[in-house]
C-alpha cells in the first residue's frame, strides 16, 4: 500500500505543468544522476536555474572541456554514465575532445548541451553552432529536441544507450525555447527503440567451438580489452584463465582486468607492451581476443600479428568482427555471459613448453630501467607511489611518457585501477577525469600523473580541485618537454626538435613555476629535484589532508622502453637505451 | 584497391530528420563509395527505405553493413545482391532534335518504352524507367543526338522473394 502512495505522490509531482529545463533536469534525478559538470551560458541557464531547486550537486568546471573530462572520469572509475553540461556555441565546441575521448574508449557519457531557440536556428545567431552535426562522427546517438513533450522521452532513452551494449556518448540538444516551454510532462514513457538490440548472447554452438578450439591448442593466450572492464567481466576473467591455466595479457584499455600480480598475467601489449605480453600474442597458436579492437597501436602491421595464430574474437559489438584483422571464429556476444559459459566445465591442460617459454621471456626481457644512477627517473618515482601508496591508488595519467610509465611500473590487480586515454589519446585528460573520478568515489586514493605539457592543457582546473574540495593528489613528472614526441625525435628525426622544448630561456628554473600557480589556486605543493628527496616528498602528498601538487624535475632524454617503431612487427622492439 | 564490386543495398530507417546525415557521413568519413542513394518514407508508421548503391572490395561491403546497422535508427539493412531482386531507375531526358532526326529518335524512344513527356521546336523531354543498365544504353544512344539535360532518380529496389524485403 505504502509503495502505490509513494508512488501516487511521485506522479503527483510530475501533472503539473513545467519549464522543460525543469523536466530535464527532474529526469535526470530519476536516472539516478547525483552530479553534473555543468558551466552555464546564455543557451543552458534554464537548465542551472532548474539545478537550483534540484538534489542534483552541480560541479562548475573551469573550462567545458574539463567538465567533459571530468564527467567521463565519474563514468570510468564507476561504470555509470558521468553527466556534463554546456551552453551552446563556444560551450558546446569546447566539449568535443572530451566527448571523442569518450567515444573511442566506450565510456558511457551523457551530455546536455543548450542551443538557441529554434527560431534563430540556421541564422547564424550569436553562439550558434550545429553540435549535432560536429559530433555526428564521434557519438553514439544525439537529440535535437524540438518539443518539451519529448524530453522526458528522449533523457530515457539516452541514459538507456550510453550504458548499454557498447557503451558510449550521447548528446541532448536542447533550444532554449524548449527549455522555456511549459508543458505537462509524460509520465511513464515507453523507450521504443525497435533499432537497437544492445543484449547479445553467444550461443550453444558457439562456446563449443571455442572449446574446442581451446583444446587442440598447444600455445594459448588470452588478449583481453577494455571491453573486460566495460563489461564487469574481469571476475570472470581471472576465474578462466586460472581454471584454463591460459596466460593473459591485457591492452592498456584492458589493464586491471587480469591480476597483475598473477603468474600467469603478461601485463599489457603493444608499442610500450611489455616483451613477453608482444611475444605471447605474436607467438601463440590460439589467441583468445577478449572485447578488444585490434588497434594499432597493438598490432603494428596486421598481417604480421599473431600470424601463426587461429583468432577467436568475442565482442558485443558486431562491427568489431573482421574490422581490423579476420577473425577465424568471431562471435558477437557480453563476455560476461560468454567467460561465465566457458567457466561451467573448464579443463585445465599444462602447456608445459608454453609456460616455461614465457616464463623465460619474462625473466629476460623484464620491464626495467637504471635503478643505480643517481638521477632521478620518472620510472623511479611511478614505482616509489606504488610502493608506498600500497598499491591500491587509481591512477589517472595524462598522455605521453608519463602515462606509458604509469602504466607500466605500477601493479595493477583491480578492475578500473588505471583510468587512461587510450584510444584518442588527449592531453589533458588526467586533471580533470581525477576530478571526476574523486567525486564519484571519495573514499578512494586518486592519483593523477601528469606531464608539464600534458598539465598545462587542463591547469585550470585547479580551480575546481580547491573549489570543490577534491581531494586528488597531482604528480607532474616535468621534464621541460613534449617528451613522446622528443623521443620519436630522438628515435626517427635525428634529435631535431621541432617545438618540442618547454624551457623558457629567459628563466633561470624549470618553467612555469607550477607550485606557485598551484598556491594561487590555495592548493600545497613540493617541487622535488633530487632523487633522495623522493621518498619524503611523495609520503608528504600521501598523508596531506587535502589535495597535493609535487612538481617533480626529471631528464627529458629518458626514454620509454621497450618500443615497437611504428609500422614494425614485435620482432623490431627496441629494449636497449641507446 | 582489387576486387571492387557494386552492391545494392536495401536499408530500412526510422523517418527522423537527421538519419540521413548520419548514414552520408558514415560513407564520407571513411571514404566509402556511394554510387546512388534514394529515400523516401515506406510501408510502417515512420518508417523510410533507402536503396544505396555502393562499391567497395569484400571488406568494405562487410563494415558498411556492420556500421550501418550499428546506427540506432537503422532497423534493418539487406544486401540485395547475390539475391533475386528487382531494381528500376527512373531518368528525365532532354534531347535536341531536327526534323531531319525526330522520327528516327521517337522510334528509339518507343523501342525503349520510353514516353515523350514534353516536346519544344527542337527538344524532347523523354521519361524513362527500368533497369540501370538499360537506362544507361538509353543515354548513350541519345548522346549522338546532344543530350541538353539529364535528371536521374538512382536505383531503387526490392526483393523478389515473397513477403516484404525487410521484416522487423
Amino acid at each position: 500500500m505504502t509503495d502505490s502512495k509513494d508512488e501516487n505522490r511521485k506522479q503527483d509531482n510530475w501533472r503539473k505543468e513545467m519549464k522543460g529545463a525543469e523536466i530535464a533536469i527532474k529526469c535526470l534525478e530519476r536516472e539516478g544522476v547525483d552530479v553534473v559538470f555543468a558551466y552555464p551560458g546564455g543557451a543552458s541557464m534554464e537548465f542551472h536555474q532548474a539545478l537550483c531547486d534540484s538534489s542534483i550537486d552541480v560541479i562548475l568546471p573551469r573550462n567545458e572541456q574539463g567538465g567533459a573530462f571530468a564527467a567521463a572520469g565519474y563514468s570510468r572509475v564507476s561504470g555509470r554514465s558521468g553527466v556534463c553540461m554546456a551552453t551552446s556555441g563556444p560551450g558546446a565546441t569546447n566539449l568535443l575532445t572530451g566527448i571523442a575521448d569518450a567515444y573511442m574508449d566506450s565510456v558511457p557519457l551523457v551530455i546536455l548541451t543548450g542551443q538557441i531557440p529554434k527560431q534563430l536556428i540556421g541564422k547564424t545567431a550569436f553562439q550558434e553552432t550545429d553540435i549535432i552535426g560536429m559530433t555526428r562522427p564521434i557519438i553514439k546517438h544525439s537529440y535535437l529536441v524540438m518539443d518539451a513533450r519529448d524530453i522526458s522521452k528522449t533523457v530515457k532513452e539516452a541514459f538507456y544507450i550510453a550504458n548499454t551494449g557498447r557503451p558510449g556518448p550521447v548528446l541532448i540538444d536542447v533550444p532554449k525555447d524548449v527549455q522555456q516551454q511549459k508543458v505537462i510532462p509524460e509520465l511513464d514513457v515507453e523507450l521504443q527503440l525497435r533499432g537497437y538490440s544492445p543484449f547479445k548472447k553467444a550461443s550453444d554452438v558457439e562456446i563449443e567451438t571455442v572449446k574446442e578450439a581451446i583444446a587442440n591448442s598447444e600455445k594459448p593466450c588470452i588478449y583481453a580489452g577494455g571491453g573486460i572492464i566495460t563489461g564487469e567481466a574481469s571476475e570472470e576473467l581471472t576465474k578462466f584463465a586460472r581454471s584454463y591455466n591460459i596466460p593473459v595479457v591485457t591492452t592498456l584499455m584492458g589493464v586491471g582486468g587480469f591480476p597483475e600480480d598473477d603468474p600467469l598475467s603478461l601485463k599489457w601489449l603493444g608499442m610500450h607492451g611489455s616483451v613477453y605480453a608482444n611475444n605471447a600474442a605474436n607467438e601463440c597458436d590460439l589467441l583468445l581476443a577478449f572485447g578488444a579492437r585490434f588497434d594499432d597501436r597493438v598490432t603494428g602491421p596486421l598481417k604480421k600479428f599473431a600470424a601463426g595464430a587461429k583468432i577467436v574474437h568475442i565482442d558485443i559489438d558486431r562491427s568489431e568482427i573482421n574490422k581490423n584483422k579476420r577473425a577465424d571464429i568471431g562471435i558477437i556476444s557480453d563476455i560476461k555471459y560468454f567467460l561465465s559459459r566457458l567457466n561451467e566445465k573448464p579443463f585445465k591442460k599444462e602447456y608445459a613448453e608454453w609456460h616455461k617459454q614465457l616464463k623465460e621471456w619474462k625473466e629476460k626481457y623484464p620491464l626495467t630501467y637504471n635503478k643505480k644512477t643517481k638521477e632521478l627517473l620518472p620510472q623511479k618515482v611511478i614505482d616509489t607511489i606504488y610502493r608506498l601508496s600500497g598499491g591500491d591508488a587509481v591512477i589517472v595519467p595524462s598522455v605521453g611518457q608519463h602515462q606509458m610509465w604509469a602504466a607500466q611500473y605500477f601493479n595493477y590487480t583491480k578492475p578500473r585501477q588505471l583510468l587512461t586515454s587510450g584510444g584518442l589519446g588527449a592531453m589533458g585528460f588526467g586533471l580533470p577525469s581525477a576530478i571526476g573520478a574523486k567525486v564519484a568515489y571519495p573514499d578512494k586514493n586518486i592519483i593523477c600523473i601528469s606531464g608539464d605539457g600534458s598539465f598545462q592543457m587542463n591547469i585550470q582546473e585547479l580551480g575546481t580541485v580547491h573549489s570543490y574540495e577534491v581531494n586528488v593528489k597531482i604528480v607532474i613528472l616535468n621534464n621541460q618537454h613534449l617528451g613522446m614526441v622528443a623521443q620519436w625525435e630522438d628515435r626517427f628525426y635525428g634529435s631535431q626538435r621541432g617545438d618540442t622544448v618547454l624551457v623558457n630561456q629567459r628563466v633561470k628554473r624549470p618553467y612555469p613555476d607550477f607550485c606557485t600557480i598551484a598556491k594561487g589556486y590555495m592548493i600545497p605543493g613540493r617541487e622535488v629535484y633530487k632523487k633522495s628527496e623522493l621518498e619524503d616528498a611523495v609520503k608528504e602528498m600521501l598523508e596531506a589532508d587535502g589535495p597535493f601538487i609535487l612538481d617533480i624535475h626529471t631528464q627529458y632524454y629518458e626514454h620509454v622502453l621497450p618500443m615497437i617503431p611504428p609500422g614494425k612487427s614485435y620482432k623490431e622492439i627496441i629494449i636497449d637505451r641507446e | 584497391m582489387d576486387n571492387q564490386h557494386q552492391h545494392t543495398i536495401s536499408v530500412l530507417v526510422e523517418n527522423n530528420s537527421g538519419v540521413l546525415a548520419r548514414i552520408a557521413g558514415l560513407f564520407s568519413g571513411r571514404g566509402y563509395n556511394i554510387d546512388s542513394l534514394t529515400v523516401s518514407p515506406t510501408e510502417g508508421t515512420g518508417l523510410s527505405k533507402m536503396t544505396i548503391v555502393t562499391t567497395g572490395n569484400d571488406e568494405v561491403l562487410e563494415q558498411i553493413e556492420k556500421q550501418l546497422s550499428k546506427l540506432i535508427e537503422v532497423l534493418k539493412v539487406t544486401d540485395l545482391t547475390g539475391s533475386s531482386f528487382i531494381e528500376r531507375e527512373l531518368i528525365l531526358l532532354k534531347v535536341e532534335n531536327t526534323t531531319e532526326n525526330r522520327s528516327e529518335i521517337m522510334q528509339i524512344i518507343e523501342v525503349f518504352k520510353g514516353k515523350i513527356v514534353n516536346v519544344h521546336i527542337n527538344e524532347i523531354t523523354v521519361e524513362l524507367s527500368g533497369r540501370s543498365a538499360k537506362i544507361d544504353a538509353f543515354i548513350n544512344l541519345m548522346e549522338a543526338f546532344g543530350i541538353i539535360e539529364i535528371a536521374r532518380t538512382g536505383r531503387v529496389a526490392i526483393s523478389r522473394k515473397p513477403g516484404a524485403t525487410q521484416e522487423y
